[in-house]
C-alpha cells in the first residue's frame, strides 16, 4: 500500500474516533455544567479546554458553554473540535478514495455535507447525538465491508491509538476544577459504559471500581488498557515480530511501556496520581504516532535531483 | 397538466429530437413518450434525486478551489445505430492518423520530407518535446486515450471540432451518469437497446498492460494525478478504483537506477506503466518546468530506458494543436490511404497571407482560438466581441499567425433540457472516448455530451455553467451488444472501417468556445497537499 495512503487511512481512524469522543466528552461536561448550580462555569470551561488541548480565551473575557461550543464543537477549521475533525477526515478520505469501500466514502462525505454549521444553542445534545451515530455508521461499515488487509489495520490503529488518547483525556476531565468535575457515573454514561460496569460489577457502585472500568477493563472496548492492546495487535499484524525482538524505536514497543505501566501499577498508586498517569498516556500515544509515522509514511524530499543537476 | 414539451419552440439550429413541425424523431420514441407523460414535478424530483446522489458520491468538479456536483440534465441525448457506425469508425480512423503522425513527428518525419507537412508546423508547435525524441514507446502507441470532440452542425451532419490525445479527460462523467441514470429511468432501459459503457475501465487496463515494457510479464500499472486540488481529481480516483490500481501523485514516485518506484507500506516498489493525468510541463521537473511539484523527476529518463512505459506519451500535443488539426484529412490519405470519414469544421489557417486578410476582414462574424490553448482560453467570439476587442484581436493575429486558427461561427444541435417547468433546447456538443491498445483503437459506445444550460448559450464548459447528459447508442438488431467481449479478441461494437464520407455534403461551419477539462496550470495545483493535520499540543492541566 502506498504510505500517502496509509498515512490518510490512519487519519481517517483518528479523526473519527477523536469527532465522537469530543461528542462524549462534551456532552457529559454540559450537562454537568447545567445541573450543578453552585459551579464555577469559567474555571470549569477553562480546564475543560486544557483538557482537550485547545487556547484558553485571555484572562478578561470570561470562558462560557459557548466558549466550549464554539471552539470543540463547531469550529470547521481546527482538526481538535468535532466540525474540524469531520472536515479533515473527510479530506483524508478524499485522497484515500480509491482504496475505501464506496459504502465509506460516501457516508464521511455526507457526514461531512450535513454537517451543520451551528445548532441552535438549546439543542447542542443532539448535535452530539448525531455526532455518534455517524461514527457509529463509520464503525459499522469499516468492520463490515472493509477487506482484513493493510485497509483495516491503518484504520482500526488510528481509531485506537486516538480512543485510548481521548479516554485518557476523559478521565482527566473527573479531576477538573479541583476534583469538581463530572462524576465517575456520568462518565461511564458518556463512553456507553454505565450498564456493562453495573453488570460486571453486580450493581456495586464504587468510584474505585468506577475508574478501574475505564482504565483497565479488559473486555469494554472503550477501557484505556484495551485500546493500547488492539492498537499493539495491528501494529503486530501489519509487521510482524522478527526473531531478534523489536526495535528500540518500534511503536509497539512505546505501547507496551504505556501499557504495563498501567497494567501492573497497583491501583490505588494509580488512582493517586491519575493526572499524571493520564497525562503519561496522551504523551505514550504521541510518541506512537510519530514512530508510526517514520515507519510506515516517510515523505519524500522532493527537489534533491537539484543539487544532482546543477 | 400541461405537458413538459408545450411551446417547445422550433429553433435555428438543428434538434435532436424534435423535428420541424413536431415530429419526434425515431431514436427519441420512447424518450419522448416516457417524459411526455410525467410533469415537471415528477421530473424535478427525478433531477432532484440524481443530484442528491451526486452530492454523495462527490461527483464534483472543481471551480477556483470549491467542489460543485457535476449538473446532469435527466433528458439524455440518443443516437441510433446506423449513425454510431458511422461516427464510431470515423473517431477510430482519426485516432490511427495521429497515431501515425506522432510516430513520424518524433521519429523519421517522413510526411515533411514529402511535403505533406510544414516543417514549422511541427518544430514551432509548442506542444514538440524535443526530450521526446527517440523514445520509442513499447507497442507502439502514444495515444493510449483519446478523447475527439465533434458536434453536429445546423445542416444535421457530424464535423470534428478538435482532438485531444494529451490527457483529455471526461470519461468518469460517462460512467457515473450511466448509474444515475439507469437507477433514475429503470423503465427507459428496459424498453430501449442501449449499449453499456461499464467495459471502459477494463479497455482502458487491457491498453495499459499492453503497453508495458518489454520481458514485463505482470505490470504494474498506477495513475498518476496532480492531486486533490485539480479539477478532474474525481476523474483520476474513479479510474484508479475501477480498474483495481494505485492512485499515486509525484511525491510517491521516484526514480533511482533508471526505474521508477513508488513508496509504499513495505518498501519500494516498481511501477511499469504510468496512465499520468498530469501535463508535461510538470511531469518531469529534469526536463521540463524545474519547480514543479506535481512531477517525479527521472521519468522521462525511464521512459527513454525503456524501464517504464507513460501514457499517453509525453510530447503529444504536437498532434492536437490546432493548425496540426487542420491538415488531419491530409494525414488521413497520406498514413492510411484512406478517406476521411469525419470533416473537420471549416479552419483558416491564418499563415496563408490571403487567408490572413480575408479573416482581419471579416473578424466579427468568426472565431479564432489560439491553436494551442486549452479550457476555452483566448478564444474571441467575433460577433460577441467589442470593436476594441476586435481591433485588439487583430493586432494579435497580425502579430502571431502560426498561434491561431480561426472558422466560422455556426449553432450547434440542440437536445431538449429541463429549464424550470418546460423542456426548452439547449446546445451538446460531443466527446466519444478512444481507447488504442495496439491492435485496436476502441471507441467507447457514446461518450461524454455537454450541454449549455443558458438560453442560446454556445459554450458547453462546466466552468460556465454547463452541464451533461448520459448518451446512449441505441444497439444494432443484428447482434447481441451485450454480450462479452474478450480481452484480447477483437472488438464487437462499430469497427468496421467505413469509408463513405457521409458529412461531405453537408454545409461547412461550426465553431464554439471551449474548455477542455483539463488540468493543471491553476495555480493551486503547484502546492504540495499539506500533510494530515496533527492535533493540538499536549497540554497539562493545573490539578
Amino acid at each position: 500500500m502506498l504510505s500517502r495512503i496509509a498515512e490518510s487511512l490512519f487519519w481517517i481512524g483518528r479523526y473519527v474516533e477523536r469527532a465522537d469522543d469530543t461528542a462524549r466528552i462534551l456532552d457529559a461536561h454540559l450537562q454537568y455544567l447545567l445541573e450543578d448550580p453552585y459551579l464555577e462555569e469559567d474555571a470549569a470551561c477553562r480546564g475543560l479546554l486544557a483538557v482537550m488541548g485547545a487556547a484558553p480565551p485571555p484572562e478578561e473575557a470570561a470562558a462560557t458553554r459557548a466558549t466550549v461550543l464554539d471552539v470543540l464543537a463547531y469550529d470547521r477549521n481546527a482538526p481538535g473540535s468535532i466540525a474540524g475533525a469531520i472536515a479533515a477526515a473527510r479530506e483524508n478520505a478524499r485522497r484515500a478514495r480509491e482504496v475505501l469501500s464506496s459504502e465509506l466514502w460516501e457516508c464521511l462525505n455526507t457526514t461531512w455535507n450535513t454537517l451543520p454549521s451551528r445548532i441552535g444553542s438549546s439543542s447542542p445534545h443532539e448535535y452530539f447525538s448525531w455526532v455518534r451515530e455517524r461514527a457509529a455508521i463509520v464503525g459499522g461499515i469499516t468492520d463490515a465491508a472493509t477487506r482484513r488487509d493493510e485497509t483495516l489495520q491503518f484504520l482500526l490503529l488510528g481509531r485506537s491509538i486516538e480512543r485510548a488518547d481521548m479516554t485518557a483525556r476523559l478521565v482527566t476531565s473527573r479531576t477538573l476544577a479541583g476534583g469538581n468535575g463530572p462524576g465517575w457515573m456520568t462518565l461511564l454514561r458518556s463512553c456507553g459504559a454505565h450498564e456493562a460496569f453495573l453488570r460486571t460489577y453486580r450493581g456495586r457502585d464504587s468510584e474505585t471500581l468506577a475508574a478501574e472500568f475505564l482504565l483497565l477493563d479488559r473486555l469494554f472496548p472503550r477501557s484505556v488498557l484495551f485500546s493500547l492492546e488492539q492498537a499493539e495487535r495491528c501494529l503486530s499484524k501489519l509487521a510482524p515480530i522478527d526473531g531478534r525482538g523489536l526495535r528500540e524505536e518500534d511503536a509497539r514497543k512505546v505501547l507496551g511501556r504505556v501499557r504495563s505501566r498501567l497494567e501492573y501499577q497497583p491501583l490505588l498508586s494509580l488512582l493517586g496520581s491519575l493526572t499524571e498517569e493520564m497525562v503519561a498516556v496522551q504523551e505514550g500515544c504521541l510518541d506512537a504516532s510519530d514512530a508510526i509515522r517514520l515507519r510506515y509514511f516517510p515523505s519524500s524530499v522532493s527537489d534533491d535531483w537539484i543539487g544532482d543537476r546543477l | 397538466m400541461a405537458d413538459l414539451f408545450d411551446g417547445y419552440p422550433e429553433g435555428v439550429a438543428w434538434d435532436e429530437m424534435i423535428e420541424p413541425g413536431h415530429a419526434v424523431r425515431a431514436p427519441y420514441q420512447h424518450v419522448h413518450r416516457t417524459m411526455g407523460h410525467l410533469n415537471a414535478d415528477e421530473l424535478r424530483v427525478r433531477a432532484d434525486a440524481l443530484a442528491r446522489s451526486y452530492l454523495a458520491q462527490g461527483v464534483t468538479f472543481d471551480v477556483g478551489g470549491e467542489e460543485r456536483p457535476f449538473p446532469l440534465d435527466s433528458v439524455p441525448r440518443v443516437i441510433d445505430a446506423q449513425e454510431w457506425d458511422v461516427l464510431a469508425p470515423g473517431i477510430s480512423q482519426r485516432v490511427r492518423a495521429l497515431e501515425a503522425l506522432l510516430a513520424d513527428a518524433y521519429g523519421p518525419q517522413q510526411a515533411i520530407a514529402d511535403g505533406v507537412l510544414p516543417r514549422s508546423l511541427i518544430v514551432s508547435s509548442a506542444h514538440f518535446a524535443r526530450a521526446a525524441r527517440g523514445i520509442d514507446p513499447p507497442n507502439g502507441v502514444r495515444v493510449h486515450v483519446g478523447g475527439i470532440d465533434v458536434i453536429r452542425d445546423s445542416a444535421g451532419g457530424w464535423r470534428v471540432l478538435e482532438d485531444n490525445v494529451r490527457v483529455p479527460s471526461g470519461v468518469s462523467y460517462v460512467l457515473s451518469n450511466r448509474r444515475a441514470m439507469a437507477q433514475s429511468f429503470p423503465e427507459l432501459f428496459a424498453r430501449m437497446r442501449i449499449r453499456p459503457v461499464a467495459d471502459y475501465p477494463r479497455r482502458l487496463l487491457h491498453a495499459l498492460h499492453a503497453a508495458a515494457p518489454t520481458g514485463v510479464d505482470e505490470p504494474v500499472v498506477v495513475v498518476l494525478t496532480p492531486g486533490v486540488y485539480n479539477s478532474a481529481y474525481f476523474e483520476h480516483s474513479l479510474l484508479a478504483r475501477l480498474m483495481g490500481v494505485e492512485l499515486v501523485e509525484g511525491r510517491d514516485l521516484f526514480c533511482a537506477g533508471g526505474k521508477v518506484y513508488m513508496r509504499t507500506t513495505e518498501g519500494r516498489r516498481r511501477v511499469d506503466v504510468i496512465y499520468r493525468r498530469v501535463d508535461d510541463d510538470f511531469i518531469d521537473p529534469v526536463v521540463f518546468r524545474p519547480d514543479s511539484l506535481l512531477g517525479c523527476p527521472g521519468l522521462l529518463g525511464a521512459a527513454r530506458a525503456g524501464t517504464v512505459t507513460i501514457a499517453n506519451a509525453v510530447g503529444n500535443g504536437v498532434a492536437d494543436d490546432k493548425l496540426t488539426y487542420t491538415y488531419v484529412p491530409d494525414l488521413i490519405r497520406y498514413y492510411l490511404g484512406e478517406e476521411p470519414i469525419l470533416s473537420n469544421v471549416d479552419t483558416w489557417r491564418l499563415e496563408d497571407p490571403d487567408s490572413l486578410t480575408e479573416v482581419l476582414d471579416r473578424l466579427e462574424e468568426l472565431v479564432v482560438k489560439p491553436v494551442d490553448g486549452s479550457g476555452g482560453k483566448g478564444i474571441i467570439i467575433g460577433p460577441a466581441a467589442s470593436r476594441d476587442e476586435l481591433d485588439q484581436a487583430r493586432s494579435r493575429l497580425r502579430a502571431d499567425p502560426r498561434g491561431w486558427i480561426a472558422q466560422p461561427v455556426v449553432q450547434l444541435s440542440t437536445v431538449p433540457t429541463l429549464a424550470g417547468d418546460a423542456l426548452r433546447p439547449r446546445h451538446v456538443d460531443l466527446r466519444p472516448f478512444a481507447v488504442n491498445d495496439g491492435d485496436d483503437v476502441w471507441v467507447l459506445p457514446g461518450g461524454l455530451t455537454r450541454v449549455a444550460l443558458a438560453e442560446g448559450q454556445l459554450v458547453v464548459n462546466s466552468s460556465q455553467g454547463g452541464g451533461s447528459k448520459d448518451t446512449w447508442v441505441l444497439g444494432d438488431a443484428r447482434r447481441a451488444t451485450r454480450a462479452p467481449v474478450p480481452p484480447d479478441g477483437p472488438v464487437a461494437d462499430g469497427e468496421e472501417p467505413v469509408r463513405a464520407g457521409v458529412q461531405q455534403d453537408a454545409n461547412p461551419t461550426d465553431t464554439k468556445m471551449r474548455e477542455q477539462n483539463q488540468q493543471q496550470q491553476q495555480d493551486r495545483s503547484g502546492a504540495a497537499p499539506e500533510p494530515p493535520t496533527r492535533r493540538f499540543p499536549l497540554r497539562r492541566t493545573s490539578c
